[in-house]
Formats: C-alpha cells, sequence, structure tokens
C-alpha cells in the first residue's frame, strides 16, 4: 500500500538573490523521478518556507541558496520547522557552500547538502534513501 | 489530509468526524485553460475576503504527469503575499491520474477546510474543455476564466463550460480584445435556452494581476451564494449538492479501493496486464475480478 504515498517535497528559493534557474532545473527533476514537488518561486523568508512546507504537509524541503546566505536561511527554517511540529521533515540545500559551512551545517539539522553541479540524479537517490512518508 | 490523498486506512473515519461541521463554507471554483491568471484571480479573491476578516482556505490542484506520476505544483508562487496570514490556508493538490481535472480526494480536503472553520474554500483548477465540469459538482460557485487573444476560442467553448459557469472572468483585459471576448460570451449566453428565474452568469472584466475588476468578481461571487441561498431554489440546490457530494464520495471510495487492489496484485498493472494476456482472458472477466476483490477489501477495512 505504499506505493500510494507519494513523497511530497517543498522546492524553495529564499533569499534575495534573483535566480531560479537552479532551483526550477531541480524541481522538474524531481517531478520526473516522480515526486509531487511544490514549488513556491523566489525571495522566500524562512517564516514563509516553514508555513508552506506545514500546510502543505510534506515531507521534505529543499533551498536552493546562491546568495552566501545559506548559514543563515537554513538553519533558520530548520528551527521553524521543528518549532511548529515539523521535525520529520527532513531539510536539504544547494548552493555554494565550503566544507566547514557543510559540517556546522549537518550539525544544525541540515540533512542533505549539494554544491553546484551536482548530478540531478544523486539529489534523487539521496531523497529516496533519506526521506521517507511521514505518518 | 495527507491521508485523505493517500487514501490511507482511517481517513474516512476522520472524515465521517469531521462531516456534521462541514456546510457552512461558501466553496469557489475558479477554472479555466492554463495560464489564464487562476492563480493571480485566486490571489487577489483572498485579499478582498481577508479584507472582511473572513478565513479562506485554497486548495489548488495541477495536474500529474503521466509518465512519472510526479507533478511540480506551482499555484502558491502567485499567492505568497498571504503565506504567513494565520486566515488563509492553501494547499496544493495533484490529479495523480484521475480524470477530470480534480483529484479524487478534492472533494475530502474542501470539506476538512469547511470543517476547520473556513468561511470561503477556493478551489483552482487547470480545466481542459471536459473535465472544468467536476470542479463545478464540488464548487457551489464556479468561475470560469478567459483571456483574450486565444483565436476563436469564444466560440470553441463547448456548450458544458456554458453551464458550469456562475459567473466568467475575462482575465487580461489590460489587453487588446477583451470587450471582444465580453461581447460574445454574453451573445451566447443570450443564446441559451433558459427558464424563468434562472441565474444568469454575469461576465465580469478582471486585470488581476493590476488588482481591476476584483470589487465586481467579489460582488458576483456573493450574488451567486445569495440568489442559491434564497432563491426560492435553495432546497433543490441542496439537495443537488447532496447528490453529487455523494457521487465523488462513492466514485473516490471506488477508485481507491481499485487502486489498492491493482497495487496489491504482482507486479500492479503491468502484472495484470500480462496475465491478462498471457491467459488468453478478455480485460472484461480481469476487471471483474479486480473489482470484485476491491469490493471484497472494501467490506474487511470496515468502508475505507
Ligand atoms: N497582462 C496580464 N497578465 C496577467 C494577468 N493576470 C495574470 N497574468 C499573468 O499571467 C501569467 C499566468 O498567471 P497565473 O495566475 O499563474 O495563471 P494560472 O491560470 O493560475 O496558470 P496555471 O495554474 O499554470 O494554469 C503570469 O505571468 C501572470 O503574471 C492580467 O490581468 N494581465
Ligand atoms: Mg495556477
Amino acid at each position: 500500500m505504499s506505493s500510494t504515498r507519494k513523497l511530497r517535497i517543498l522546492v524553495a528559493k529564499p533569499g534575495l538573490d534573483g535566480h531560479d534557474r537552479g532551483a526550477k532545473i531541480v524541481a522538474r527533476a524531481l517531478r520526473d523521478a516522480g515526486f509531487e514537488v511544490i514549488y513556491t518561486g523566489l525571495h522566500q523568508t524562512p517564516e514563509m518556507i516553514a508555513a508552506a512546507a506545514i500546510q502543505e504537509d510534506v515531507d521534505a524541503v529543499g533551498m536552493s541558496i546562491m546568495s552566501g546566505a545559506h548559514m543563515v536561511l537554513m538553519p533558520a527554517v530548520v528551527d521553524l520547522l521543528r518549532a511548529r511540529g515539523g521535525e520529520g521533515i527532513a531539510v536539504f540545500g544547494g548552493g555554494i557552500i565550503p566544507d566547514d559551512d557543510m559540517e556546522a551545517l549537518r550539525a544544525k539539522g541540515v540533512k542533505g547538502l549539494f554544491t553546484p553541479g551536482t548530478p540531478l540524479a544523486e539529489i534523487v537517490d539521496w531523497i529516496n534513501a533519506n526521506v521517507t512518508p511521514r505518518q | 489530509m495527507r491521508d485523505i490523498d493517500d487514501g490511507m486506512p482511517g481517513a474516512v473515519d476522520a472524515l465521517k468526524a469531521l462531516y456534521p461541521r462541514t456546510g457552512r463554507a461558501h466553496v469557489v471554483g475558479v477554472t479555466g485553460a492554463p495560464g489564464t491568471g487562476k492563480s493571480t484571480i485566486c490571489d487577489r479573491l483572498i485579499g478582498s475576503f481577508r479584507a472582511e476578516g473572513k478565513k479562506v482556505g485554497v486548495v489548488a490542484v495541477d495536474p500529474s504527469s503521466p509518465y512519472s506520476g510526479g507533478a511540480i505544483l506551482g499555484d502558491r508562487i502567485r499567492m505568497q503575499e498571504h503565506a504567513t496570514d494565520p486566515g488563509v490556508f492553501i494547499r496544493s493538490m495533484a490529479t495523480r491520474g484521475h480524470l477530470g481535472g480534480l483529484s479524487a480526494s478534492t472533494g475530502d480536503v474542501v470539506r476538512v477546510m469547511d470543517a476547520m472553520g473556513m468561511d470561503v474554500v477556493i478551489v483552482e483548477t487547470v480545466g481542459v474543455g471536459q473535465d472544468e465540469i467536476e470542479v463545478a459538482r464540488t464548487a457551489h460557485t464556479t468561475v470560469v476564466v478567459l483571456v483574450p487573444g486565444m483565436g476563436d476560442d469564444v466560440q470553441a467553448i463547448k456548450a458544458g463550460l456554458l453551464e458550469i459557469a456562475d459567473c466568467f472572468a475575462v482575465n487580461k483585459s489590460d489587453r487588446d480584445g477583451a470587450d471582444k471576448v465580453v461581447r460574445e460570451l454574453q451573445v451566447m449566453l443570450d443564446m441559451r435556452p433558459r427558464r424563468e428565474g434562472d441565474w444568469e452568469p454575469p461576465v465580469v472584466k478582471t486585470a488581476a494581476i493590476h488588482g481591476e475588476g476584483i470589487g465586481d468578481l467579489r460582488g458576483a461571487l456573493d450574488r451567486h451564494a445569495e440568489w442559491a441561498a434564497g432563491s426560492g431554489r435553495s432546497g433543490q440546490v441542496l439537495t443537488d449538492r447532496r447528490k453529487s457530494e455523494l457521487g465523488e464520495i462513492m466514485r473516490g471510495m471506488i477508485a481507491k479501493a481499485v487502486e489498492r487492489r491493482i497495487e496489491a496484485y504482482p507486479g500492479g498493472i503491468d502484472g495484470l496486464a500480462n496475465d491478462v494476456r498471457a491467459a488468453g482472458k478478455d480485460p472484461y472477466t480481469a476487471a471483474e475480478e479486480i473489482l470484485k476483490g476491491a469490493m471484497d477489501g472494501l467490506k474487511e477495512s470496515g468502508g475505507r
């Protein structure tokens, strides 16, 4: 019966930079992998992302951040989700993220981190391995 | 809501429990061809209802990909302004292969939002011809969105579309040709056979992106709700609603039971198709067997 449970994933583009090509490409790849992707567009605040994730009852939240603000935005989303009963939601992100930051982000609960140029299949595989429909 | 969408056991019990609290919300359907501005209209309508302190639920339905079964649900993009408003609850859904543009559980999700105390529930669906009719079944008031510059589209509107629309929004009226669309629609509406006391669907020009015409659209929605409640036909309207609700719930239950049965079959639908072919069985017999199994499964799970 588990196959009726489809993974629902929110893809968001937080921050001020105005390029969502990367996020859109990821959204399309996830759709093609059979996931239901809720795409919320540009300029999302952590508040908006967390609110949407809860309303949409997603299993994971993916963020694309190219502005360098990942250290602020990604943990903020993790914290807001926890505060609202969404601690089971897996948070992952992509961007130009130095190794040191990766460690720190993982420690703060951002589970999957991808740098530009990561093959899309790798992201899909990571989701399949790490995200399960929430009960 | 997730359990409802996924057809999980237990969802029906929850729906039974909340059903007595439904029936208060005004359910507004917004449908039309892709890209006509449905989500932008929804966004503006949310603003208009919120200005009066009304709580608004939105169910935004987009098609699932027939190839992967996945979907990109992007209607929220246009409703960002309301993302953190606690008086607004937006839920995106994929059709998951169901015909008719409405995912099988749309009606259930609408009822959950109704029971949550939403004053208005807006259902956005991409309508491509025939499919709009499904929206009208769920909604109390259906808005059909058209735009200028779609060629001979107005002429091409099927009779079905004319029948389901309680109101037309000619959106993108900041572009040339909106008046022509309005005129043509009006002519078609005037030619339609009518009975005394029938609702006359208003045609409203909107430029949702600029917030223009939204007041008129709101007025039309409110007038239609009043008419439905007080036209002396409210009894008939309620009976019709109950009928379509019943039909929709039955179809949904049957579809889910059949889906579960097929999933339980070794190899799923592919396995079934192969076995039918290998056994030289006709598909009718195979379908009957699946249906029979589905009904037994339904009994065991107590109607889920
Ligand atoms: N010129 C003009 N553009 C508009 C208007 N309303 C919406 N748009 C634009 O039309 C495009 C589609 O708008 P949406 O609201 O996403 O349309 P939709 O019907 O919800 O689209 P789908 O859900 O993808 O079918 C966007 O680029 C909007 O900015 C309008 O009144 N005038
Ligand atoms: Mg839309």
